[in-house]
């Protein structure tokens, strides 16, 4: 096994244990693991939407729309035919899948239509979503689904969160990822090149939604609560938001996207709502200097740490040296 | 019968709005190629405006045509500043990055907007002074209100002198000639600076009147009127094809005849949403650049 894979497990076994830790003894304090919670469900949300949005390079606003079916048909699937906090995994695959489907639905407009009218289509489709749910009255219509049983922990969050970044690593690493790449580059260069491109999106789509339907199912049975109020403009926003800022196309790019921009609206709760214009100036001023985000196609990597810690370690040495020098 | 004729009425006046908000969203796309999610927002903003003109103008004449005349030029002259400021600030460092960036910080923009007023000036609905006096009027047996007829004839008006100065004038030429092709347009020595700043003012321009308008219909408005409007304006747009100006009254138009008939013709009115974005999906899947955008063929 390389060292690189090696210190990747051994990270990931010590987050599992410090989740485990945190959910049986308490170690932190419970508005601290909600932010942590939030963090994971977002950063999986986040990834999804990168797979479209970044390594795709299409402009997909259904993320609300996906994000509903996912989470309503999880939250469905455990108060109705699944009452136990074992068969959890089971309402979240259901929930994934349901939100797959819809996704590979989404996929055949994109074969076609291009740009800024994909983008309103997709636009469209959320808000019909949201209509539609609110008309429905076996899903509570516009007064939501409640009680959701609370199934969600922190542990549930961390292992999706670890799947999703491993299953969106082996996406980008295989055939289909690079297919990807090449569509977002230049679609007729890719056709030329003998890149199946309606497989490439279908895949894209699907695995997309899925993980999108994850977060979904992931987020209602952490609220115990869910209405269509809430995956319309502002999910919309924040989604898109958390993908701009960490960067497209980036693992490292989502995660840290959901990090910063939840952390961000946590923290200044306290100012209310100038913590939304403060998002706004973030957003444009982000724009303007690294229109990519952050990571903006770059990932993280133990080498990267490793130069800049041997880096800096130089940098601190020159300038003790230069200040004993000067003595 | 009447009761038909009643709602071409209202299909007519909540169509010509729509058509003036498409048209501010179409002309800022087709010069800028910029989908603008803060259109929607400069609306809200123009309608503050609106209303604080409005109420001043009303402390010194109490004759309101010329409060609403008065109030609708300060308005536009405002928010055509600030539409053109926001251009300069947000928009212009971006214009050789990505197309997404763009939006992005157009999203942004739409942000601060919305969120400014509500800091400034609170969440509570406001009710707009009645800038047009509303007279019942009587035609057989069908009740016109003069308001209606009004916002009609003021919607008309503004499309006919914004498409004869697109037509006509030489600032009118050299839009269309940045719209039809940037490059070649800037070798006749058309600055896209300008045409771009002149997009946005028309753009902000034909908001204020529509915000004018809307609210002589609905009376009262809030900071989070922008969103609503922003799809409004949005799906008009797309509908007619983006960046023609035709097209974007068509487009108003038929969003205002699945609102209005379809409000009718459904069971539960709440499902004319529904009914709204699903005409759009089927329309963009057969015709993927909407009824009278142009087919643009594709560069390799």
């Amino acid at each position: 096994m390389k060292k690189s894979t090696l210190l990747n497990l051994a990270v990931a076994v010590a987050g599992l244990a410090f989740c485990v830790l945190t959910e049986e003894t308490g170690l932190i304090s419970n508005t601290l693991k909600l932010v942590l919670e939030f963090i994971a469900i977002n950063s999986i949300l986040v990834l999804g939407i990168n797979i479209i949005n970044g390594y795709l390079g299409v402009f997909s606003m259904a993320h609300a729309g996906i994000m509903a079916i996912g989470g309503y048909a999880a939250s469905l699937a455990s108060m109705y035919f699944l009452p136990s906090p074992e068969l959890f995994p089971v309402s979240l695959l259901i929930g994934g899948f349901a939100s797959m489907l819809i996704g590979l639905l989404i996929a055949f407009p994109s074969f076609s239509v291009r740009g800024d009218y994909l983008a309103i289509i997709t636009l469209g489709f959320s808000l019909l979503i949201q209509s539609l749910l609110e008309n429905i009255d076996f899903v509570g219509a516009s007064r939501g689904l409640r009680p959701i049983p609370h199934y969600t922990n922190l542990i549930w969050c961390y292992l999706c969160f670890v799947l999703a970044i491993v299953v969106v690593k082996r996406l980008v690493k295989s055939k289909y990822g690079r297919s990807l790449l090449a569509i977002r580059r230049d679609q007729v260069a890719a056709e030329l090149v003998s890149v199946d491109v309606r497989h490439a999106k279908l895949v894209a789509f699907g695995l997309s939604a899925f993980l999108i339907g994850v977060s979904g199912g992931l987020l209602c049975h952490l609220l115990s609560y869910t209405n269509p109020g809430a995956y319309g403009y502002s999910l919309i926003v924040d989604g898109l938001i958390m993908v701009y800022l960490g960067g497209i196309g980036s693992i490292t790019g989502s995660v840290a996207g959901a990090a910063i921009w939840q952390v961000l609206v946590q923290t200044l709760r306290p100012v209310g709502m100038w913590r939304w214009i403060l998002g706004g100036i973030i957003l444009i001023v982000l724009m303007i200097f690294k229109p990519d985000g952050i990571f903006g196609n770059a990932e993280f990597s133990w080498r990267w740490l490793a130069g800049k810690v041997v880096a800096s370690g130089r940098f601190f040495a020159r300038k003790g040296a230069r200040s004993g020098g000067g003595k | 019968m009447s009761i038909y004729l009643q709602q071409l009425v209202n299909m007519v006046q909540l169509g010509s709005i729509y058509a003036l908000l498409a048209i501010g969203f179409t002309i800022v796309y087709g010069i800028a190629r910029l989908v603008n999610f803060a259109h929607g927002p400069i609306f809200m903003v123009s309608t503050y405006l609106l209303f604080f003109f409005g109420t001043f103008f009303y402390g010194f004449v109490s004759v309101s045509w010329v409060v609403y005349f008065l109030s609708v030029l300060a308005a536009s002259v405002l928010t055509a500043g600030l539409a053109a400021t926001i251009e300069k600030v947000a928009y212009k460092p971006l214009r050789e990055g990505p197309l997404v960036a763009l939006v992005v910080s157009s999203v942004g923009v739409g942000m601060i907007l919305e969120y400014g007023v509500l800091v400034a000036i609170g969440p509570v609905p406001k009710r707009m002074p009645p800038l047009i006096k509303d007279v019942p009027l009587m035609v057989g047996e069908v009740k016109f209100s003069l308001a209606s007829i009004i916002i009609i004839a003021v919607a008309a008006v503004s499309m006919v002198v914004l498409s004869l100065f697109i037509k006509r004038s030489r600032i009118g030429l050299a839009l269309r000639a940045v719209s039809q092709d940037p490059i070649a347009a800037s070798f006749m020595g058309i600055s896209r600076n300008l045409m771009i700043s002149v997009a946005f003012i028309l753009g902000a321009v034909m908001a204020t009147i529509g915000a004018s308008l809307y609210t002589t219909l609905y009376f009262t408005f809030s900071p989070y009127i922008g969103d609503r409007i922003n799809w409004y304006s949005f799906i008009a747009a797309v509908l007619g094809g983006i960046g023609s100006i035709q097209g974007a009254v068509l487009g108003g138009f038929i969003l205002a005849a699945l609102y209005v008939f379809g409000a009718m013709a459904l069971p539960v009115s709440t499902y004319k949403d529904i009914l709204v974005f699903a005409v759009l999906i089927i329309i963009l899947l057969v015709k993927p650049t909407g009824l009278l955008g142009k087919k643009s063929a594709e560069k390799v």
